[in-house]
């Protein structure tokens, strides 16, 4: 009896994305609250028998058995604790879905847990289920999500002077990640204006609560700005642009 | 690899680039050419060598074929108003296998995929829209597969579709033969239960 490592193990998750692997199986990546983000593999799930490829699709949160293994561990077995399929049934739900996951993967490294950001995303889709206005609630994600992960932007004080903004015409550094008051903010390289009533949802969104801020009733044009810095900002982060928000776009377009 | 003839290598290294070899299976099924009779060889090769030359893809249905357009697009007795949309080539053999179905075939060779950055524009869904304007297309079969992207693909499919006019139906998802309702997902099931049938 030379090792008293558990061979086998059980875990909730959501299951992020999922890639094809040889001739019946996936390649899974999983996000748990214990272990953080994992890849693993489910042998047999494009079988149409398959007993659990039903519990292992995108966006389902599951209790999941897994055997350690070489290169990826293996799912043993898999129940459905909520399949969100709400999500599944309207295109633009599933596009921001993806988007929420997506998002997620990009900023979490294999095996850093992060209970908290488990626990957002289980929120973000129980909101994307039954949101009027899912375009919203994935601005709400996203700020909740950069606080997380230690990238909230300053709206409240100029990054340069740090005093406190005024309701005029700002403006927003991607580099130094917050609003520049107009003095400093004018000609600085990287520093794009802020209209007022975007600043102001941004602060909304990363002070108030859900149930009010699904509540806004915001213009569009008004909502295109902040989606239009967040996504700025996200990309100068990531240093990518996300594919699934191009296809967000793409199906607003028809 | 050291040690190895350089012609023997070579195959080795084409063979590693196919889905699912990796360095050891190449090595020996590149061993095993080797010990096979001359004739076998020459099949072989002449098969891989002709592939390319020998495939088209249809122009109407997107299907690989020996001829544009293919078979199935060319045969009159096929219902020309029905039209299955299927994801890959192989799915057509599938549906094909049942003999049950006696319409046309749309190949989009893919399935949207956000995550994977597979749009529509990866897919033939423009060579779909204008079949539309030019066939006398009645009903399409979108039969996607039934998980995500393929849900994901047939719902921008119908949200394309629906305002052309065109009767947009799906395959009916269920419990599959040989199964186990013990096992069954929530989704499967709860959409078994809604397309019960009479017996």
């Amino acid at each position: 009896m030379s090792s008293h490592r558990e061979r086998v193990y059980r875990t909730r998750a959501i299951i992020l994305k999922r890639r094809e692997q040889g001739e019946a199986d996936r390649v899974i990546t999983l996000f748990t609250p214990e272990y953080g983000k994992r890849v693993v593999i489910a042998k047999g799930v494009r079988k149409p028998t398959s007993r659990k490829a039903g519990h292992l699709e995108p966006f389902t949160h599951v209790n999941l058995m897994l055997a350690k293994g070489k290169t990826w561990d293996i799912i043993t077995s898999a129940q459905t604790i909520t399949s969100f399929r709400r999500l599944r049934e309207d295109l633009d739900r599933t596009a921001y879905a993806y988007y929420f996951c997506e998002l997620l993967d990009a900023f979490v490294q294999e095996n850093d847990p992060h209970p908290e950001l488990y626990d957002l995303l289980l929120t973000a889709f129980r909101h994307l289920e039954t949101s009027p206005n899912p375009a919203l609630t994935a601005r709400w994600y996203e700020l909740v999500l950069l606080k997380h992960v230690g990238f909230a932007p300053q709206l409240f004080h100029c990054v340069q002077c740090g005093e406190a903004i005024r309701p005029e015409l700002n403006y927003f550094s991607l580099e130094r990640g917050g609003v520049l008051c107009p003095s400093h903010g004018e000609g600085a390289s990287g520093a794009q204006p802020i209209p007022l009533n975007a600043l102001k949802v941004l602060r909304y969104l990363q002070t108030q609560p859900y149930n009010h801020i699904i509540r806004l009733q915001l213009k569009p044009s008004t909502l295109r700005q902040v989606e239009k810095l967040t996504g700025d900002y996200l990309r100068f982060l990531l240093e990518r642009r996300l594919k699934s928000s191009k296809f967000i776009h793409q199906i607003r377009a028809n | 690899m050291h040690g190895v003839a350089e012609p023997i290598q070579r195959l080795i290294e084409a063979l590693e680039r196919l889905p699912g070899i990796g360095p050891k299976s190449a090595s020996r099924l590149a061993f095993y050419i080797l010990r096979m009779p001359e004739d076998q060889v020459q099949d072989l090769a002449d098969a891989i060598a002709t592939l390319k030359e020998n495939i088209v893809t249809c122009s109407r249905c997107q299907n690989l074929s020996q001829t544009d357009p293919c078979a199935i697009c060319s045969d009159p007795a096929r219902d020309q108003h029905l039209v299955c949309v299927v994801e890959d080539p192989l799915d057509v053999v599938a549906i094909e296998r049942t003999g049950v179905y006696n319409g046309l075939y749309h190949v989009l060779h893919g399935a949207i995929n956000p995550v994977e950055g597979v749009g529509p524009e990866d897919l033939r869904v423009d060579a779909l829209l204008e079949r539309l304007e030019r066939e006398p297309i009645e009903e399409i079969v979108i039969a996607t597969n039934p998980n995500m992207e393929g849900e994901a693909t047939a719902m921008y499919l119908a949200r394309l579709l629906h305002p052309k006019g065109v009767r947009v139906t799906r395959l009916a998802r269920g419990l599959p033969v040989g199964g186990d309702l013990e096992y069954a997902d929530e989704v499967t099931l709860s959409r078994a239960l809604e397309g019960r049938r009479d017996i």
